[in-house]
């Protein structure tokens, strides 16, 4: 038997006052001690690359250049550069550090409200690093992608089966963008609509004059309910609409007699989400869409929630023109610094002729991009979509045809999930921000009362009041409890608003560690233990931030002098 | 002596003869909190009632500041751009946003003075 004889403990000493290492961890103590390196343990300090690297040096060895003149002439940069100097492993270090200090859903439970952070399986990783898929470069002849071309059409065909619609535009990058791209093609088609009216017979009037009486005809105003996400009524107002705000009934809904109170001549178009950033469903939706369309206008759904009714409910019955599918929510690609976004609009058969180009059309055996469609009818009748019938794009969105790495990671899951397992992933969506909901009703407030919420759950601050606790205290204390906050002071209509988005990827324990703690910190609250929550979080790598300093004076460059 | 009407919507309208000088209120302020950025109108345009005027961002939300009545803007504020937090400060007083010359006295009409937004403001509490 081998002794340790060498006087090295192998059992932790006793914690001897408040203020121990062990502390910090057993939750005795606020503050951890401090260390020589500002390091504590694995949780590693890390500077700026600018002050890892030094200015004046080369991370790597390079070889002396050629003794050539230099042809730049007076283009020869004179002062240094001004670049930090960094090895590779120096380099390496830095990103990883500063992704260690990242939350993310691959890490723990991300119950952004609203922004579906739902599980990225690796099979569509695997799937996105097929050469075949990751290496094919968009201006590549169109003979040699066929399989890819494929692909997006059939993502394409698998989104206008979701949402019951006629075309689909698939090069929009993001929601707020699909957004644009649908909004565009809703402009486009009132001013076709009006065109045509211009002139006799109903044959298209290309001349200016007449694209100049349609402008100024074509109605101005959009229609958006206040508790849309912010994007809709910036995106109307980007391409030169008014928005008119329809306010909300007391159920947190809108209600249809609203809208018609809205409407006047100059509607073109309503914006709504469904279901809405309350996380309840638009009761009213096929009388709205109804209303919208007797007055000549059109009706573009925010998908944003679409996570919510896949397979339930198909918004293209619902009287929907246009929708966003935001494939990095409902259809698990990553978010942001994990990929690009990717917003395919899906279009209703009055407004699927406008979608930019490219698009995709079967052509004989194997499948075409179309790069240019000017002017109506260019394909004629009877072709298998209105998108080709009657094809009058308003223009190109982007340079080429979508993120095709967003697009085999979508396809993948939908196809390993197929038709009844996207049912259910909505199924349990719904469930999991109901079970959430059911667990701390009794602690937590509702603002529309104790009703089944759809894939999210909202509460208000109403619970919190007198507490001396607000929404963004309780909300940095769950970054204590090591949770990514909920979203909060969203949708605007509600008070302190929390809300609450567990996704379909959460499983039931998972689901009740969150619930326990949110219970926790809300009794927590109730007792008055105040400074629980108003100096969180103390366990982060930064504690309470100064959130009015740095948008008042913020300090966006690094320089040299500010870092010393 | 300058007239004070107030608008549900939290501006201020502080009339010197036919000029109003248009902010939001010591209410509208406390509610959002930090201001950290405003964004005042062009001198010389012109709006008609209820067009959005001004911007102002809190740590909270940003916000539109509507003209609560119709006139051409003849002064607008520029220590706001550098100072934002002048709103928090005194926003009734040195933090107005822009001046308007009335185009429409008869608007007047329809706001309310001191007790009339104090009430409102409570019932909407």
């Amino acid at each position: 038997m081998s002794m340790n004889k060498q006087g090295r403990p192998t059992t932790p000493a006793p914690a001897r006052s408040s203020g121990t290492a062990g502390d910090r961890n057993n939750g005795g103590g606020d503050v951890a001690p401090e260390t020589f390196s500002g390091n504590r343990g694995l949780s590693l300090e890390e500077p700026l690359l600018f002050e890892v690297g030094n200015l004046n040096s080369c991370g790597v060895d390079l070889p002396q250049p050629l003794d050539c003149a230099p042809r730049l002439g007076t283009l020869a940069r004179e002062t240094p550069i001004g670049l930090p100097g960094l090895s590779e492993p120096e380099t390496m270090r830095h990103y990883v550090r500063l992704s260690q200090k990242n939350y993310s859903i691959d890490g723990g439970l991300y119950p952004l409200g609203s922004c579906t952070m739902k599980h990225n399986p690796r099979l569509n990783e695997k799937m996105a690093r097929l050469p075949g898929f990751a290496d094919v470069h968009p201006l590549q002849p169109q003979k040699t992608v066929q399989g890819a071309l494929e692909l997006i059409e059939t993502l394409g065909g698998w989104l206008t089966e979701i949402t019951g619609m006629a075309a689909v535009a698939m090069s929009p990058k993001a929601g707020a963008h699909g957004e644009l791209c649908g909004m565009m093609a809703i402009k486009a088609a009132h001013l076709a609509k009006l065109k045509r009216s211009g002139t006799a017979g109903g044959a298209i009037a290309n001349n200016s004059a007449a694209a100049a009486a349609a402008v100024a005809a074509a109605p101005k105003t959009v229609l958006v309910p206040e508790s849309a996400h912010g994007t809709n009524p910036a995106t109307a107002a980007l391409i030169g609409y008014k928005v008119k705000t329809i306010p909300a009934d007391a159920d947190g809904t809108v209600r249809v007699d609203a809208v018609r109170a809205a409407i006047d001549d100059d509607t073109a178009a309503i914006m709504l989400t469904n279901p809405n950033t309350c996380g309840l469903f638009e009761r009213d939706i096929v009388e709205i869409a109804k209303a919208i369309h007797d007055a000549g206008a059109y009706f573009y759904c925010d998908g944003a929630n679409l996570n919510a009714i896949m397979g339930k409910a198909k918004p293209g019955d619902l009287g929907v023109d246009a929708m966003h599918i935001n494939l990095h929510k409902t259809f698990s690609t990553p978010h942001g610094g994990g990929g690009p976004g990717a917003g395919p609009v899906v279009l209703s058969e009055a407004l699927a002729p406008y979608a930019p180009v490219p698009f995709i059309v079967r052509d004989g055996g194997g499948f075409r991009l179309v790069e240019e469609a000017s002017g109506a009818h260019e394909y004629g009748t009877g072709h298998d979509t209105p998108q080709q019938n009657a094809a009058d794009p308003f223009g190109r969105l982007t340079a080429f045809h979508g993120q095709m790495g967003m697009f085999v990671r979508a396809l993948s899951y939908m196809m390993s999930h197929g038709g009844d397992g996207l049912q259910q992933a909505s199924e349990d969506a719904v469930l999991n921000a109901n079970y959430v909901r059911a667990g701390l009703r009794d602690l937590f407030s509702q603002p529309f009362g104790d009703k089944p919420c759809m894939h999210e759950v909202l509460f208000d601050d109403s619970f919190l009041a007198g507490t001396g606790v607000t929404t963004l205290d309780f909300a940095k204390a769950m970054i204590d409890e090591g949770y990514h906050p909920m979203t909060m002071y969203f949708p605007l209509v509600v008070h302190g608003a929390m809300l609450v988005e567990p996704t379909e990827s959460e499983s039931k324990h998972a689901l009740d560690e969150f619930i326990a703690s949110l219970r926790a910190l809300a009794i927590a609250a109730k007792a008055g233990d105040v400074d629980r929550f108003t100096s969180a979080p103390k366990f982060a790598p930064r504690k309470r931030l100064d959130e009015t300093r740095a948008a008042r004076s913020p300090r966006l460059r690094w320089q040299e002098d500010a870092s010393s | 002596m300058a007239t004070v009407y107030y608008t549900t919507d939290h501006e201020y309208v502080s009339v010197d003869g036919d000029v109003a000088a248009i902010g939001i209120t010591e209410h509208a302020q406390e509610a959002l909190g930090d201001i950290v950025f405003v964004e005042v109108p062009e001198t010389g345009k012109s709006f008609a009632k209820g067009d959005d005027a001004a911007v102002v961002e809190s740590v909270k939300a940003a916000s539109d500041v509507f003209a609560p009545v119709a006139g051409e803007v003849v002064e607008v504020n520029g220590d706001l751009a550098d100072n934002p937090s002048l709103v928090n400060e005194d926003a009734q007083g040195k933090a107005w946003f822009f001046k308007l010359k009335l185009s429409n006295k008869t608007e007047l009409d329809g706001l309310m003075d001191a007790d009339a937004y104090a009430k409102f403001v409570e019932e909407s509490a």
